[in-house]
C-alpha cells in the first residue's frame, strides 16, 4: 500500500473533510463522554494524591520532632533540667551531663567558622568581584568554581578518613614542638577539618550574596573615582553584610551538626576539654559512637535527648540564617 | 433562521469581587467572523475565555447567566468535553516545546489518548496543517521540534493544532498581537480561509483588523456588550455614541 | 584647585592593587589543601584498586588483598531502595507546592522541607533507628534507605519545585484548551517539559546521599558478607570506608583508601551527568 502522504492531497483531504466528517465527530463524541467522567475522576483523585504527598513531608517533620521528644522523655524523668550543665557523663554509673558535649559542639564549631571566614570571603570575592566566571572568558575562575563546587561534594567522611592519616600527624608534630600532649586527635584537629569542610560552602554562599549587590551602586562609587577596594570596602561589604551574615549562620548550622569527619579526629573523650588541643567530643561525635553501644534505656534516652537538642539548635540556627538572606535577596 | 450556534444570555463574570463582563446578551451563527472588539480591559478577553470555560483557572473567577452551545448549556458540561468542542488560539504562539511540528498537531489527540492509525493521523496532520497554510512550508521538517518555525509559522501551528480536534468554534485571542505585519496579513487571510468549515470568534483590539476580516462584530465598553451588528453595518452607522466614539478614535 | 593629590591617588590605587593579590593568594591558599586532599585520595586509593578488588569480599585481619564487592553492592542497594522511596513522594509535592505556590499549606510545607534540610544528618539515624530498627529488633538495609531517602526528599524537592515554577502558563492553557485533563496536561505537558530539571534534581540528591555515613550507623550497620536482604544489616561503601579507617590495620586501610577513591568517582559521575542532561534536555520554552 502506497504511504498515504504519497497519494494526490484532494483525494486525501477530500476523504477526511467531506460529509463523513459530522458523522465521525458525533460519534467520537460519544466515545469520549464515557472516557471524560472517566478522566474527571483521574483529575480529582491525582490532585488528592499531590496533597498527599505534600501533607507527608508536613508530618514527616513533625513525626521527626515528636519522635525525638518521646524518645527523650525518659532521660528528662530521671536527670530533668540538670542534663544540660551537669559536668560528668558516665554511663556505667548512670549519670548524664551534656556539658561537655555542649561546649565541645559550640568550641569546635566557632573555631572552624574563625578559621574559615578569611578564606571563604577571600574566595568569595575571588568569584564575585575578581573574577566573576561566566563574565567573558576567565577559564581560572571556571576552574576554581568547579573545583569549589566538586570539593563541596566530598562526602563527610572522606574528609575524616584523610584528616586522620594527614592532619592529625601534622597537629602531633606541631604540639610536640609547642609542649602540649601530643595527641594529634583533638578539639583543633577537629576544627581545622570543619573548617576546611565548610569553606565551599561558606564561599559559594558568599558569592551569591556578592553578586547580587547591584552594579549600579558599584558604578556610581567607580564614577566618583574610587578604586577596586574602595568600591569593595564602602559599597559591596556593608550592602552584602547582612548576605555574609547569614551565610556564617548557615555555615555554623552545617558544623554544628557535622558527625563523621568530627567523630574520627576528635578523640572522643567525655570530660570537658580543659584546652583547644585536648580530646573533646561534640554532640554529634558522641551520638555516633555510643548509640550503638547504649544498653539500657535511659543511656539510649540520653543520647537521643542530646540529638533533640542538637536538632532544636541546627533547625533555629538554618531558619534564621535562611529568613535574613531571603529577606536580603528580595530587598 | 437557523439555530444559532452560541447563545449568551444574561452573562456576566466576576473576578473576585471585580465584574469584568456585564450583562451580555449575544447570538452567533455558523461559518461566520465575529469580531470582539473594545480599548483594553473592557472584558473581551475574559469574555471569549469564558465560552471555553480557560477564565475557571483564575482562582477567584465567578460567572452567572447562561451560553449555549448549540442550545446545550456549557455550565453543565464538563468543561472538558467543552474544550474539545471550542478551539483555542492564544495571543503568543506556544506550540509544545517538546513535540515536533507533527505531533504539535496532533498533540488534542495524543495528550487526550484518543488513537488513530497512521493513516489518519497523517491525513490529519496534512489537511490541519494546509488549512492553517502551513503545510508547503513545513512538509519536509515535520520531524523538527515546533519552537523552530518563526512566530508567524508558530502560530499557523497553533491553528493547525486547534482546527485538527475539528472544534464547532475557534477562539482566537488577539492571534496577532505578537506577530510582524506580514504574518499579520497571513492570518487575516487564513481567517478567511477558515471561516468556510468553522465559526470564528477573534478578540482584537485593532479596529482595522476587526474591519478587514470580521462578518459581524461585538463591541464592549467597561464589561458590557454596547453594540453589537455586522461589521460594515457598526462600522458605517453605529447606533450607540460610544461606539461612535470608539471608531472615530475619541478614546482608545 | 586639586581635591585629590596625584600622590595619595598612587597610594589608594596601590592598596587596591594589594588587596587584589591578598585574595588572589588567599584563594590559592584555600584551593591548596582542597585539591591536597582529592589528590592524596587517587594516589592511596588506585594502588588498591584492581579487578578483584570490585569482585571479591574484604579478606580477614592479616591475610592482603580482598575486595569491597559487599559494600558496593549494599551501597547501590540501600541508594536504590532509598531513591524508590523517595522520587515519588519527593516529585508529587514538588508539583504540589509549584501549582499551590501561593497557598497557606503550601507555604508549610515549604517551611517543613527547610527544616528538612537543616536537619543533622546523625539525628536522621536516630529517628530511622527508632521507626524501623527498634520494633523490627535488628538493624536492616531497609531503616537505612529510609533514612536517606529523608535525606534527599527536601534536595529533590526545592530543584523540581524551581523547575517546575519556570514552566510557562500559557502552555498549560494550551494543553488545556484542548480537551486534555488536569492530570495528563501535568504528566504529558508539563513533567517532560521539565524533564532535565526534574532528573538532573533527582541525580544531584542521589549524589549528596550516596556518601552519607552517619544516618547509616545505627541503620544499615554494616555487614561483612554479601547480602541482597534489605530486612537484614547491610554493609556500604561509606560504612566500609569509616569502620575501615579507624582500625589499626594497614590492610584494612588500604581497602578503605580504594572505596574512597570509588566512591568519590561515583560521585563525580553523578555530577558530571546532571550537567550532561541539563544541557542536552533543557527545553527552551
Amino acid at each position: 500500500m502506497p504511504s498515504p502522504l504519497a497519494t494526490p492531497p484532494t483525494e486525501k483531504s477530500s476523504r477526511y473533510s467531506d460529509t463523513t466528517e459530522a458523522t465521525r465527530s458525533l460519534s467520537r463524541m460519544r466515545r469520549l463522554t464515557l472516557r471524560i467522567s472517566y478522566a474527571e475522576k483521574k483529575d480529582r483523585f491525582f490532585r488528592n494524591g499531590l496533597l498527599l504527598a505534600g501533607l507527608t513531608i508536613l508530618c514527616l517533620v513533625i513525626a521527626i520532632f515528636l519522635t525525638l521528644v518521646i524518645g527523650s522523655i525518659p532521660s528528662f524523668r530521671a536527670t530533668g533540667i540538670h542534663f544540660f550543665w551537669g559536668k560528668v557523663w558516665d554511663p556505667v554509673t548512670g549519670v548524664f551531663g551534656a556539658l561537655p558535649f555542649l561546649i565541645g559542639t559550640l568550641l569546635t564549631s566557632f573555631l572552624a567558622l574563625l578559621i574559615s571566614i578569611p578564606f571563604s570571603i577571600s574566595i568569595a570575592l575571588f568569584l564575585g568581584e575578581y573574577f566573576p566566571p561566566g563574565k567573558g572568558k576567565n577559564r581560572l575562575a571556571g576552574l576554581v568554581q568547579e573545583a569549589v563546587e566538586l570539593i563541596a561534594g566530598i562526602p563527610s567522611v572522606i574528609y575524616g578518613f584523610w584528616g586522620l592519616f594527614v592532619l592529625v600527624p601534622i597537629v602531633r608534630n606541631i604540639e610536640t614542638q609547642w609542649h602540649v600532649l601530643p595527641y594529634g586527635v583533638g578539639i583543633f584537629t577537629a576544627s581545622l577539618i570543619l573548617a576546611i569542610m565548610i569553606i565551599p560552602y561558606a564561599a559559594s554562599l558568599s558569592r551569591e550574596i556578592i553578586s547580587l549587590v547591584p552594579d549600579e551602586l558599584k558604578e556610581a562609587a567607580y564614577s566618583l573615582g574610587a578604586t577596586h577596594w574602595e568600591v569593595i570596602r564602602y559599597i559591596v561589604l556593608p550592602y552584602a553584610r547582612t548576605g555574609i551574615f547569614a551565610g556564617i549562620l548557615l555555615s555554623l548550622g552545617r558544623a554544628l551538626g557535622e558527625t563523621m569527619a568530627v567523630t574520627m579526629v576528635i578523640g572522643n573523650t567525655s570530660a570537658i576539654p580543659t584546652s583547644i588541643f585536648s580530646p573533646g567530643n561534640t554532640l554529634a561525635s558522641v551520638i555516633a559512637n555510643e548509640f550503638t553501644e547504649a544498653a539500657n534505656e535511659t543511656y539510649l534516652s540520653a543520647l537521643i535527648e542530646l540529638g533533640l537538642v542538637l536538632f532544636v539548635v541546627t533547625t533555629l540556627i538554618h531558619l534564621i540564617g535562611k529568613r535574613v538572606i531571603r529577606q536580603f535577596s528580595t530587598t | 433562521m437557523e439555530r444559532p450556534i452560541l447563545e449568551v444570555k444574561d452573562f456576566h463574570a466576576w473576578f473576585g469581587t471585580h465584574e469584568v463582563v456585564r450583562n451580555v446578551n449575544l447570538s452567533l451563527h455558523r461559518n461566520r467572523v465575529i469580531a470582539v472588539m473594545g480599548p483594553s480591559g473592557c472584558g473581551k478577553t475574559t469574555f471569549l475565555r469564558c465560552i471555553n470555560r480557560m477564565h475557571e483557572l483564575t482562582p477567584g473567577a465567578r460567572t452567572e447567566g447562561q451560553i449555549l452551545l448549540e442550545g446545550e448549556d456549557i455550565y453543565r458540561m464538563s468543561p472538558i468535553m467543552l474544550r474539545l468542542r471550542v478551539g483555542m488560539v492564544f495571543q503568543r504562539p506556544n506550540p509544545f516545546p517538546h513535540m515536533t511540528i507533527y505531533e504539535n498537531v496532533l498533540a488534542g489527540y495524543l495528550l487526550n489518548n484518543i488513537k488513530l492509525n497512521r493513516n489518519d493521523k497523517e491525513a490529519i496532520v496534512e489537511s490541519s496543517l494546509r488549512k492553517a497554510a502551513l503545510w508547503e512550508e513545513v512538509k519536509d521538517n515535520l520531524k523538527k521540534k515546533g519552537t523552530f518555525l518563526s512566530g508567524g509559522q508558530q502560530q499557523r501551528l497553533c491553528i493547525a493544532r486547534a482546527i485538527a480536534m475539528k472544534p464547532d468554534i475557534l477562539l482566537l485571542d488577539e492571534p496577532t498581537s505578537a506577530l510582524d505585519p506580514i504574518s499579520t496579513a497571513g492570518i487575516e487571510e487564513l481567517l478567511q480561509e477558515l471561516k468556510k468549515n468553522y465559526t470564528l470568534i477573534l478578540v482584537t483590539h485593532n479596529m482595522q483588523q476587526a474591519a478587514r476580516v470580521s462578518d459581524d462584530t461585538a463591541f464592549f465598553y467597561m464589561g458590557e456588550l454596547v453594540e453589537f451588528a455586522p461589521t460594515r453595518q457598526l462600522f458605517t452607522a453605529p447606533q450607540d455614541q460610544r461606539t461612535q466614539n470608539y471608531i472615530t478614535g475619541r478614546f482608545s | 584647585m586639586q581635591i585629590v593629590s596625584i600622590k595619595r591617588l598612587r597610594r589608594r590605587e596601590l592598596r587596591s592593587k594589594l588587596v587584589r593579590s591578598g585574595v588572589l593568594f588567599f584563594t590559592l591558599l584555600t584551593l591548596l589543601p582542597l585539591v591536597y586532599i582529592l589528590l592524596y585520595i587517587v594516589k592511596q586509593g588506585i594502588g588498591a584498586i584492581n579487578w578483584s578488588f570490585f569482585v571479591q569480599l574484604p579478606k580477614p585481619v592479616g591475610e592482603s588483598g580482598g575486595g569491597i564487592a559487599n559494600a558496593l553492592a549494599g551501597s547501590f542497594i540501600i541508594v536504590g531502595v532509598a531513591t524508590l522511596l523517595a522520587v515519588p513522594i519527593g516529585i508529587a509535592s514538588a508539583l504540589y507546592l509549584s501549582e499551590h505556590s501561593n497557598g497557606q499549606l503550601a507555604g508549610a510545607i515549604r517551611f517543613c522541607v527547610e527544616v528538612l534540610v537543616g536537619i543533622p544528618s546523625i539525628v536522621v539515624g536516630i529517628v530511622a533507628y527508632d521507626w524501623l530498627v527498634k520494633p523490627m529488633g535488628y538493624f536492616s538495609a531497609l531503616s537505612g534507605s529510609v533514612a536517606l531517602a529523608i535525606m534527599m526528599l527536601p534536595i529533590m524537592i526545592r530543584s523540581a519545585e524551581e523547575t517546575l515554577k519556570r514552566f510557562p502558563t500559557s502552555l498549560r492553557e494550551a494543553s488545556l484548551a484542548l480537551g486534555v485533563p488536569y492530570y495528563k496536561t501535568i504528566i504529558k505537558v508539563l513533567l517532560p517539559c521539565s524533564l532535565s530539571g526534574v532528573l538532573s534534581g533527582i541525580i544531584l540528591s542521589v549524589a549528596r546521599i550516596v556518601g552519607e555515613t552517619a544516618p547509616l550507623l545505627f541503620t544499615a550497620f554494616g555487614n561483612p558478607y554479601l547480602t541482597t536482604n534489605i530486612l537484614r544489616p547491610m554493609q556500604s561503601l561509606p560504612l566500609l570506608i569509616y569502620n575501615y579507617a579507624i582500625s589499626p590495620y594497614d590492610s584494612w586501610h588500604q581497602l578503605a583508601w580504594g572505596a574512597a577513591l570509588v566512591l568519590l568517582i561515583w560521585i563525580l559521575l553523578l555530577n558530571i551527568l546532571t550537567r550532561i542532561i541539563i544541557r542536552r534536555w533543557s527545553v527552551r520554552y
